[in-house]
């Protein structure tokens, strides 16, 4: 490497899979059976030519149809001391393009150098084995990362006190529970000291204090000089930790830059905000010969497709389907989940209506009213399901159908945005925007009520 | 660690030789894993490491009873105990580090596909780790040959020399059938019979020399022969066959060369195809 300064120099990184192809099928017996007889030698084939792929070049558009390319040239630079996020939507590559820089696999085609000592964190407690004690566990997950024993003799003391699991130190790790075995893992990740660091979405565990111990803990590695690459799918953490940021789409480099910039283009891409979904011909919609699903749309009051909502507006979450066979009983929902995950809430048709009964034929159009001031502000993912009540069948089930993001609202008449200290993201699924009633009791007690909302 | 160490990610090229300088750096983990290896073998049982003398006793017995007794195979004037306890010993340390080795890389799959070391750690481990269960178990050699009054002779100082190529045969079967497993699970089904076959065909139960003179060479490339043999005459004070314990230990030797070959071809495609 010519250049001093640069940690890791990716050039024209490309790997590409084998995917299964549809066994053939026999329609006679006789047909079968010789197929069963000369199994073995299209097995052998099969599995022998699972990574040979001598037969395909990368400029190649029309590559065999069993083959897929989860990376495709990826070039890029990254200056040592750099802490660079990647995002991108699943399937983008992201993963991969980790397991290719720590030398999990090895790329199909391309270059990639990286200098200094490597530590690729795809998973927190990796090598940790249910019989050994946490004492043992910290020893052979330290060494499996790449420590060695004299480094962990040191750290030792603190590793243990990071994860507040002193008392259990010599019980063994089966007795933990899943937090305490989480907290355990990380403590060692985060006493880790190499040169680059490798974060797969790893933060995702543990409960909220902890990661953002843990997160502070990496802002202090990185002060120290040194190179980080993140990914993940948290925005929030993304921006605030990385002045940089990779997206990736479809196994290419899409975006590179400022995260703030990446970050926002990402957001706004058609990818990850989709509050309208349509399926124009029927055979295609999702669905079986009893019930189909049309279309799903979030829309404002006034009957806009809208892909952001301010937070103090109510708005509507609508699913239009088509029954398609008599007598069935029906059951429609939806549940939402946030950011992280988390599933905000659910609700189904037949909540406030006593009608259970068959659905006609034909086709529905339902609207879930959603009232403002309740969701916390980020990105919402819809997932509806349509299934016979009795037994209960799916006929419908489909995740993330439609993507929305509530924004908070500039005015301080919401409870979304930023809160005093300033700059600190408001924890909370949702944000009610709650009366409140303060007394005041002194000796010569005095009421009066404080009105929030004016 | 110094800052000037640089890694190259290229698509893989070919036949590589085995990089000993990570090897060394990655020894601390090596340690752990045998030692790891070794420590949960036991976890949770009663007996804990009596497993280890229980298992060939039992076979001892049963051999004795049926092979010495009933069968009543000619032993050259060896007392049958004394005789097959010799060749079980070894032989359940390469039986089991063997199947355990092969199945090493398709047990830890897990951990290969979230980080990096030198994968040929894995088939190696359990070759290391179960040699603690050898120490152990050859105990039941020494208590034997105090019974038996068997006087310790200057063929001992070959022992060291035995136990390598002892724990070389397990290895390169291991590397070879590992870094076949991951592709072919094959192995999996066929690991059962290639013991049982590999015993049957090694003087365990019966003697070398009840081999028909013309085969003897044929016979003797078997590496197990060797190592049994070679057992049997340094703690019993027979002259050592060298005719049987060559060929096997160059059979062997072989078997370790092109298994760490093939397993370094294979080594870094290991996650992508299994």
């Amino acid at each position: 490497m010519k250049d001093s300064n640069i940690a890791i120099k990716a050039e024209h990184l490309g790997k590409c899979y084998r995917i299964g192809l549809k066994d053939d099928m026999h329609d006679t017996f006789g047909a079968s059976v010789w197929n069963f007889l000369k199994s073995p030698l299209g097995n052998y084939q099969k599995y022998r030519s699972l990574y040979n792929f001598d037969d395909i070049k990368p400029d190649q558009e029309a590559a065999p149809s069993d083959v897929t390319w989860a990376l495709r040239d990826i070039s890029f630079e990254i200056k040592v001391g750099e802490i660079v996020g990647i995002i991108g939507v699943n399937g983008a590559g992201k993963s991969t393009l980790l397991k290719i820089l720590s030398r999990i696999t090895p790329p199909t085609i391309g270059k990639a150098s990286l200098k200094g000592k490597v530590c690729s964190l795809l998973e927190v407690g990796t090598g940790f084995h249910q019989e050994l004690t946490g004492r043992e566990n910290v020893y052979m997950n330290g060494t499996i990362l790449g420590m060695r024993k004299k480094e962990i003799d040191k750290k030792f003391e603190e590793i243990v006190e990071f994860s507040g699991v002193e008392k259990f130190i010599d019980t063994p790790v089966k007795r933990y529970s899943s937090g305490m075995r989480v907290r355990l893992a990380f403590a060692v990740a985060a006493h880790l000291e190499p040169e680059i660091l490798l974060i797969d979405e790893v933060l995702a565990v543990g409960d909220a204090r902890f990661q953002k111990k843990c997160l502070n803990k990496m802002q202090d590695v990185s002060r120290q000089g040194r190179t980080i690459l993140f990914v993940s799918h948290n925005m929030p953490s993304i921006t605030s930790l990385c002045p940089r940021t990779i997206l990736l789409d479809a196994g290419g480099v899409l975006a590179d830059g400022p995260s703030q910039d990446v970050v926002k283009a990402y957001l706004h891409s058609e990818k990850s905000s989709k509050a309208i979904r349509e399926w124009p011909v029927l055979e295609d919609a999702p669905g079986d010969d009893v019930v189909r699903l049309c279309a799903m749309r979030v829309k404002t009051e006034d009957g806009q497709t809208t892909e952001s909502v301010e937070a103090r507006q109510s708005f509507g979450i609508e699913i239009e389907y088509e029954v398609l066979q008599y007598k069935k009983i029906l059951l429609v929902y939806f549940y939402v989940m946030n950011d992280e995950g988390i599933e905000v809430f659910r609700s189904f048709q037949s909540d406030l209506s006593s009608q259970i009964g068959p659905f006609k034929p034909g086709r529905y159009v339902s609207t879930a009213w959603i009232p403002g001031n309740f969701l916390g502000e980020g990105f919402l993912y819809v997932s509806p399901t349509i299934r016979t009540r009795f037994p209960g069948t799916p006929h419908v089930r489909l995740k993330e159908a439609v993507v929305f993001q509530v924004v908070p609202n500039l005015d301080c008449d919401s409870a979304t945005g930023d809160y005093f200290p300033l700059g600190k993201r408001r924890y909370g699924v949702v944000r009610p925007l709650l009366k409140w009633e303060s007394n005041f009791t002194q000796s010569k007690p005095q009421t009066f009520v404080a009105e929030v909302e004016k | 660690m110094s800052s000037e160490s640089l890694t190259i990610i290229e698509p893989k090229s070919g036949w590589q030789v085995i990089d000993f300088q990570e090897l060394k750096e990655y020894r601390d983990l090596f340690y752990f894993l045998v030692w790891r290896d070794f420590k949960v073998l036991y976890a949770q049982t009663i007996l804990g490491f009596s497993w280890a003398l229980i298992h060939p006793f039992v076979q001892i017995v049963l051999f004795t009873i049926i092979f010495g007794k009933i069968a009543n195979i000619s032993t050259d004037g060896i007392p049958y105990v004394l005789f097959s306890s010799v060749a079980i010993i070894p032989w359940t340390y390469m039986s089991h580090s063997m199947t355990q080795s092969s199945h090493s890389l398709i047990q830890g799959q897990q951990m290969l596909g979230k980080v990096y070391f030198p994968r040929i750690l894995f088939p190696i481990t359990p070759v290391l780790s179960r040699t603690v269960d050898f120490g152990i178990s050859i105990f039941i050699v020494l208590c034997l040959m105090v019974y038996f009054k068997v006087s310790p002779t200057w063929n001992l100082a070959l022992f060291p020399i035995f136990l390598v190529y002892m724990m070389a045969i397990p290895c390169g079967i291991g590397l070879w059938l590992s870094s076949l497993a991951i592709r072919f699970r094959d192995v999996k089904q066929a690991m059962p019979f290639l013991i049982q076959m590999l015993m049957y065909t090694a003087p365990i139960v019966y003697t070398a020399s009840s081999i028909p003179e013309n085969y003897r060479i044929l016979y003797s490339l078997n590496p197990i022969v060797g190592v049994i043999e070679g057992f049997r005459a340094c703690l019993l004070g027979i002259p050592i066959p060298w005719s049987y314990v060559l060929p096997g230990m160059m059979t062997s030797v072989l078997l370790l060369l092109s298994g760490a070959y093939y397993f370094k071809r294979m080594e870094r495609i290991i996650v992508d195809v299994i």
